[in-house]
């Protein structure tokens, strides 16, 4: 086949990455890659992923314009993270709305919502499964597929984002970000990718266990909301209840703040603004209580990147951990379920 | 025909406590168009969810093209098209690109796949529509590309679940039409599930009675009444010709004619209805009746041996099971 013919070949669905991967250098695909390519130019078209994108791109041209205005009174002399100044770009706010990392926490989990909610029962309603299923494909590829695709859609989305914001406070604040901020945005981008994954997993699971797509999506959105909003006031209100009193002896006190925030860190959305905050503050050393004894002597410096990752990991393992544990309730009910026609 | 492609022996599913399928046996030959028939939730659809590997059975044993699919599916789906019962498509892409996207799941090259395509939306007449959206798709013309995508793998053998539901007559004729030709030129086999007695009787070189999981009758058409209904009487009617006789004329000769078919062997419940004789018989004497009548000197318009339809068939079978 010559270059042009090759170009005049039928282009079949538009808008997948294609001949990427396209195995072994022939014009056949292996099916599994073949249902990502399907899936991803899905999402891609799809108007709700369109709507929450360009949702999240404004939210995060917002946070970023009003920290450029604010950068300047937000470096003290003698602040340990003056040396940080591009970081700030992601947590600085003037107060009128949140900082970026506290947005993507909040938007990050409605887009893995939306882009699993109906992954499978969709499918299922529109009698498409089962002719799926009747082709010489492994059961697993679906929802493999389906996850990875949507993965690849959001790693694309937060990668460029990530990568504009750094690029635009380039062009605004004119300093080049330090090897290790641009690592730390890295690492940032990771973890969302990472926290936006387990959302995702959640809503996958629902699309299995409910047969309709909106009672799926509600049962995500419910747990969204409890995670978000109300477990933080169930523990505030478990923590009233078993306060100690203030002349109670140190090791109580301490003990129970531990306690109060254990229990806060249930919840992946705990972890995740734990996480963001120690990566984007280098100056963050410890997220639990620290005595007078472990300070004392202290150099007020910023951590290395590697020292926060170290703070962070518990954290990370957890976010890693729910995430597989989600994937992996969900591979067991799609492996289980009776597939029959609509 | 003639080498078995489909066997399953001592076949059962349970669904709990259940049986849904029980202890079936079927051999469905090369070639031949095989009809599955039964009400609604007799075991139709999990049996071909059994033969598709698409669900395990309890018991017994399958062979699908010689290949087992409760443990190689993937071997099965790749012989075997399987059209579902109200199959979907993905409604915001073309009939086309969804065919292709089947055909290049089967392996088949972008430009392989294309092609076949085009040439299999063709011959199921979809080739005005090959590029509109699967969503305005009417219910036929969904059918019938659900036959082109069976189609584009190049199966052995087609599996078809209850795929003339919702059909008007004439979308239902040509969709029939087009599945005896298509086997009949490509040496297909089908097998089809169906509830509508008509239509599987109008393609089907065999049926196969299912009620409540249990296979109770196989076998063409006739084969079928004689095994439900043993005992049943041949009924006959035949049509005199008059002509332009007079009443004078024609009655002693009419009544020639009756004792020449009432004093037959095994003729019963005789009767006569102006031009018309009707009687029934426990044997096959047609011919001879016919031969005794012209020779009483009066011609017969017509001569009209009933047979059973699968309609009553069905009905009888289930009015005398519900007697018992």
């Amino acid at each position: 086949m010559t270059i042009k013919e090759k170009m005049k070949a039928p282009v079949v669905f538009t808008g997948n990455p294609a001949g990427l991967f396209t195995y072994a250098g022939r014009e056949t695909s292996h099916p599994f890659w073949l249902m990502v390519e399907k899936e991803i130019s899905d999402h891609v078209r799809s108007l709700r992923f369109i709507i929450m994108m360009v949702l999240i791109a404004l939210t995060s041209i917002a946070t970023v314009y009003l920290a450029l205005g604010s950068l300047k009174d937000a470096i003290k002399p003698g602040d340990p993270e003056g040396s940080f100044l591009f970081l700030k770009l992601f947590t600085v706010s003037d107060g009128s709305i949140p900082p970026f990392h506290v947005f993507i926490g909040f938007l990050g989990p409605l887009l893995g919502i939306s882009l699993g909610f109906d992954s499978i029962n969709s499918e299922l309603s529109r009698g498409t499964m089962s002719r799926l299923l009747a082709q010489p494909i492994h059961r697993d590829y679906i929802i493999n597929a389906k996850f990875v695709a949507a993965l690849i859609v959001i790693s694309g989305l937060f990668l460029c984002l990530g990568l504009l914001v750094t690029g635009w406070g380039i062009l605004k604040i004119g300093i080049l970000p330090s090897f290790q901020e641009f690592l730390r945005i890295l690492a940032l981008i990771v973890l969302i990718i990472l926290y936006v994954a387990f959302w995702l997993n959640l809503a996958i699971f629902f699309s299995i266990k409910y047969k309709q797509a909106s009672t799926s999506a509600l049962a995500s959105i419910a747990v969204w909301l409890f995670v978000t909003v109300f477990y933080g006031m169930l523990v505030s209100l478990v923590a009233r209840s078993v306060a100690p009193s203030e002349f109670a002896p140190p090791g109580q006190i301490i003990a129970y703040q531990k306690l109060v925030q254990n229990l806060g860190r249930l919840v992946p959305s705990q972890l995740f603004s734990d996480a963001t905050t120690t990566l984007l503050m280098p100056s963050v050393r410890s997220l639990g209580p620290l005595t007078m004894e472990q300070v004392h002597g202290a150099i007020p410096s910023p951590l290395s990147l590697g020292q926060s990752m170290l703070v962070v990991w518990p954290q990370l393992t957890g976010l890693i951990a729910a995430t597989v544990v989600c994937f992996a309730l969900s591979y067991r009910a799609f492996m289980r379920k009776e597939i029959r026609s609509r | 025909m003639g080498a078995e492609i489909i066997r399953l022996s001592g076949l059962t599913k349970e669904y709990g406590h259940q049986a849904v399928v029980r202890n079936l046996d079927l051999t469905i030959e090369k070639g031949e168009i095989y009809g599955l028939l039964g009400p609604n939730g007799a075991g139709k659809s999990t049996t071909i969810l059994m033969i598709m590997g698409l669900t395990e059975p309890s018991s017994g044993s399958i062979r699908v093209a010689g290949v087992d699919p409760v443990r190689y599916p993937v071997e099965v789906k790749r012989k075997v098209g399987y059209l579902p019962e109200d199959v979907g498509f993905y409604d915001d892409r073309t009939g086309l690109e969804n065919i292709v996207y089947t055909g290049r799941l089967n392996g088949l090259s972008v430009s392989a796949a294309k092609s076949r395509a085009l040439e299999l939306l063709e011959r199921v007449d979809l080739t005005e529509a090959a590029h509109k959206r699967t969503g305005t798709y009417s219910r036929g013309m969904r059918q019938r590309l659900g036959l082109a995508d069976v189609l584009i793998k190049q199966p052995e053998i087609i599996i078809l679940d209850e795929p003339t539901l919702g059909l008007d007559p004439e979308g239902l004729r040509r969709f029939l039409s087009l599945i005896v030709t298509l086997s009949r030129q490509e040496g297909l086999t089908v097998l089809l599930s169906s509830h509508h007695l008509q239509q599987v009787q109008q393609v089907c070189d065999r049926v196969g009675l299912f009620v409540a999981g249990r296979l109770i009758a196989e076998g063409d058409i006739p084969a079928l009444s004689k095994k439900l209904f043993p005992n049943e009487l041949i009924a006959y009617e035949a049509g005199l010709h008059r002509g332009a006789r007079a009443d004078a004329d024609w009655i002693p000769m009419r009544s020639r004619a009756a004792d020449a078919v009432r004093h037959a062997e095994g003729v019963r419940n005789f009767h006569v209805e102006g031009d018309r004789l009707f009687w029934e018989s426990d044997t096959e004497s047609g011919h001879e009746i016919a031969r005794n009548v012209i020779a009483s000197g009066i011609d017969l318009t017509y001569l009209n041996r009933k047979e059973y339809g699968l309609d009553e068939i069905y009905h009888r079978y289930f009015s005398t099971v519900a007697k018992s």
